[in-house]
C-alpha cells in the first residue's frame, strides 16, 4: 500500500511540473501581444508628450494649442509649423467618402448574401469578398491614381467644370470605400444571419414582403451588430495608409474641396519617416505626436464598437 | 369557465339525440354543417428528394377547430405550413396536388403569397415576438399593411389585445419590450399579433408545448374564444389538448393521413387500427 501511494506522489509531481509549464508558455504567448501594445503606447506617450527616451518630446517644443489650433502643417518650413487641422480634415474627407461608399454597399450587399441569396449563389459571391479583401492595399492605391482618378473622376468633374489634382481626397476615399465593402458585408451578415429564423418566420406569416422582413425584422434586431461593425470598419478607413498615400498625396491642405490633393495623418507619418529630418528633431517627433492623436480616434471607436456590441448581446436574451 | 375536458366533452354530446342516422348527426352538428374554408386535394410534399406529405385531402369547414395528431415527424406541421405557404422560403420545397381556401388555389401563379398570409395567419411553437414593444409587435402587421393612423393603430393594439386575453395584464406597459413576458403572455401575445391582421383562418403550431399547465389551459381558452369568429387548424403532440380543444381531429402516420373525422368518433370509434395504437398510447 505504501509503495504505491508513494509511486503516485511522484507522478503526480512531475505532471504538474508538465501541466504548468504548458500553462507558462500560453501565457507568454497571450503576453507577446499585450506587451507590443503596452510598448507601443509607452512609446508615444513618451515621445509625443513625456521626453522619456533621452530626446526631447514634441509637447515639450510645441504647445498642445497650436497643435490643435494652428491650420498649417509645414513641418520643414522654417521653424516648423505644427497645426494639425490639415491633417485632420485630409483624413476625415477620406473616411468621411469611404464610409459613404463602405457602409451602404457593405451593408446592401449583407442584407442580399444574408436574405436573397440562395445557397449558390452565396458559394459564388463570399469567396470574391475574400479576395476583395485580400489584395494588397498598395494594388489599391495604384488603382485608384491610374484608374479611379483619370477614368472615373476626371471625366464627372470636368462635366461640371471642377478641376481636379493628379492625387486627391475622393480618389482615395473611393477606393478606402471600396476596401471596406468587404469588412461591413462579412461581419454584417454574421450578425444578420444570427437573427433567430423564427423572427424571420413571424415577419413572412404577417403578411411581410421578403423587403419588409429584412428592413422592418432583421436589421432591426441586428442593429447594434451592424453599427459595430460600422465603427470597426470606419476604424480601418482612419488607419489605411498605402491606399492614401498614393491616391491622396501628400501635401497638407486645410481644404473644403476634396478633388484637391490632401494629406491624411497616416500619409504624413509614412512622408514623415521617409523624410531626411534628423532623428529627435521636433519635424521627427512629430510623427509620434499624429500616430498618438490617430491611436486616440481609433481607441475611442473600438471602445464606442465594443460597447454596441455588449449592449447587442442582451438582444434575444 | 367550465373545464372542457375530454369526458365533459363526450358526456355533452352524448346528450344529442342517437336516434339519427350517421350522416344526418353529422349535419345537425354546427361546425360540420359549415361551408368548407380550408382544403387540399391529392397534396404531396417534398423537401427536395425527399417525400414529406403523400396525397392528403381533406376539408376544414369554417369556424370549427382542427386538430392535426400524430408522432414527430409525422408530416402534421409540414401540412399545416402549406396551408399558408409557409414552406416557400425554404430552400428546394415542392407541391402537387391542389391547396384550396375559400375554394381558391393558393399556389395558382396569380395569388399574392402577402395577401394569402393575411388572410391566412399562423402562431409558432416557439413564441418568436420581435425585439419590439408590445404595442410595436401587435401594429407591426397593420403597419406593414399601410396603416399609419395612429388613432386606428391603437385601436386595433387593443382590440387585438382583448381578444387574446391579454390586455388587463398588459394595458400598463404596452410600450415596454415584448421581450420582458413570460413565456404564456408571449405566446398570446403572438396570437394577439396574428389576430391584428383580420385573418380568416389560424395556423397554429403547437402553440402550447412550451408553456406551463396554467398557460396552456389559457391558450385552450382562448382557442374555444376565438372559434366563434376564426378556422383554427392546430397541431398539438398532445392527445388530450386534441380532444379538448378541437371539433375534427386529423391523425398522420409517416406522411400520411390515415384517418379523418369528428373529434368524438376518431378517439371513441377510430376505424383504423393505427389510430386506436396511437391515441390509446401504445405507440407515438
Amino acid at each position: 500500500m505504501k509503495g504505491q501511494r508513494h509511486s503516485l506522489a511522484a507522478k503526480a509531481s512531475g505532471r504538474r511540473f508538465w501541466e504548468s509549464s504548458i500553462e507558462f508558455s500560453l501565457f507568454s504567448c497571450a503576453l507577446v501581444s499585450v506587451l507590443t501594445t503596452a510598448a507601443i503606447i509607452f512609446v508615444l506617450f513618451s515621445e509625443a508628450i513625456f521626453g522619456l527616451g533621452g530626446s526631447v518630446a514634441f509637447f515639450q517644443e510645441v504647445s498642445l494649442w497650436h497643435f490643435l489650433t494652428d491650420t498649417k502643417w509645414a513641418p520643414q518650413y522654417g521653424e516648423g509649423e505644427f497645426g494639425i487641422l490639415p491633417l485632420l480634415v485630409g483624413t476625415m474627407w477620406v473616411t468621411g467618402i469611404a464610409a459613404l461608399i463602405g457602409i451602404p454597399f457593405g451593408l446592401a450587399t449583407a442584407v442580399y448574401l444574408s436574405e436573397y441569396a440562395s445557397p449558390r449563389t452565396r458559394r459564388i459571391i463570399k469567396p470574391l469578398l475574400e479576395i476583395l479583401a485580400g489584395i494588397p492595399t498598395v494594388v489599391y492605391g495604384y488603382f485608384a491614381l491610374v484608374f479611379i482618378t483619370p477614368l472615373v473622376i476626371e471625366p464627372f468633374a470636368k462635366f461640371f467644370g471642377i478641376p481636379v489634382d493628379t492625387f486627391n481626397a475622393v480618389s482615395a476615399g473611393l477606393v478606402v470605400g471600396i476596401m471596406i465593402i468587404p469588412m461591413v458585408s462579412s461581419l454584417s451578415e454574421d450578425v444578420l444571419r444570427a437573427v433567430p429564423r423564427g423572427l424571420r418566420e413571424a415577419g413572412y406569416a404577417l403578411g411581410s414582403t421578403r423587403f419588409d422582413v429584412s428592413v422592418k425584422v432583421v436589421i432591426p434586431a441586428a442593429l447594434s451588430g451592424i453599427l459595430a461593425s460600422f465603427l470597426l470598419a470606419i476604424s480601418r478607413a482612419l488607419g489605411e495608409t498605402m491606399a492614401v498615400n498614393i491616391a491622396g498625396g501628400v501635401r497638407p491642405t486645410l481644404t473644403a474641396n476634396p478633388f484637391e490633393q490632401i494629406c491624411t495623418m497616416t500619409s504624413n507619418i509614412v512622408a514623415m519617416a521617409g523624410s531626411d529630418a534628423p532623428a529627435g528633431s521636433v519635424q521627427y517627433q512629430s510623427i509620434y505626436a499624429v500616430a498618438l492623436s490617430l491611436f486616440a480616434i481609433t481607441f475611442a471607436m473600438n471602445v464606442l464598437s465594443q460597447f454596441i456590441l455588449n449592449k447587442y448581446r442582451e438582444v434575444y436574451q | 369557465m367550465e373545464l372542457r375536458t375530454f369526458d365533459n366533452l363526450i358526456a355533452q354530446r352524448k346528450e344529442e339525440p342517437e336516434t339519427k342516422p350517421e350522416s344526418e348527426k353529422q349535419e345537425a352538428k354546427s361546425p360540420a354543417a359549415n361551408p368548407i374554408k380550408v382544403e387540399t386535394r391529392n397534396l404531396d410534399f417534398f423537401y427536395g428528394p425527399l417525400q414529406a406529405l403523400f396525397g392528403i385531402s381533406m376539408a376544414m369547414p369554417e369556424k370549427s377547430v382542427t386538430a392535426l395528431i400524430g408522432p414527430s415527424g409525422c408530416g402534421k406541421s409540414t401540412y399545416l405550413r402549406t396551408l399558408n405557404r409557409m414552406n416557400d422560403i425554404v430552400e428546394g420545397t415542392r407541391i402537387h396536388g391542389e391547396v384550396m381556401v375559400d375554394s381558391e388555389d393558393i399556389y395558382s401563379s396569380q395569388v399574392d403569397v402577402v395577401e394569402l398570409r393575411k388572410k391566412v395567419g399562423m402562431v409558432f411553437q416557439k413564441s418568436n415576438p420581435f425585439p419590439k414593444s408590445i404595442f410595436d409587435n401587435i401594429a407591426f402587421g397593420p403597419r406593414i399593411g399601410g396603416q399609419r393612423n395612429k388613432k386606428e393603430l391603437e385601436e386595433i393594439v387593443v382590440r387585438s389585445l382583448k381578444q387574446a386575453a391579454l390586455w388587463d395584464e398588459v394595458k400598463d406597459r404596452l410600450h415596454s419590450s415584448a421581450l420582458a413576458m413570460s413565456g404564456g403572455q408571449q405566446q398570446r401575445l403572438c396570437i394577439a399579433r396574428t389576430l391584428a391582421t383580420n385573418p380568416e383562418v389560424i395556423l397554429m403550431d403547437e402553440p402550447a408545448s412550451a408553456l406551463d399547465p396554467a398557460s396552456t389551459s389559457r391558450i385552450e381558452d382562448l382557442i374555444f374564444e376565438l372559434k366563434k369568429n376564426y378556422t383554427i387548424i392546430i397541431v398539438t403532440h398532445n392527445m388530450q389538448q386534441a380532444a379538448r380543444v378541437s371539433d375534427f381531429t386529423a391523425f398522420f402516420y409517416q406522411g400520411r393521413l390515415i384517418e379523418f373525422g369528428t373529434t368524438r368518433d376518431l378517439f371513441t370509434t377510430p376505424k383504423e387500427k393505427q389510430t386506436e395504437d396511437y391515441i390509446t398510447g401504445r405507440f407515438g
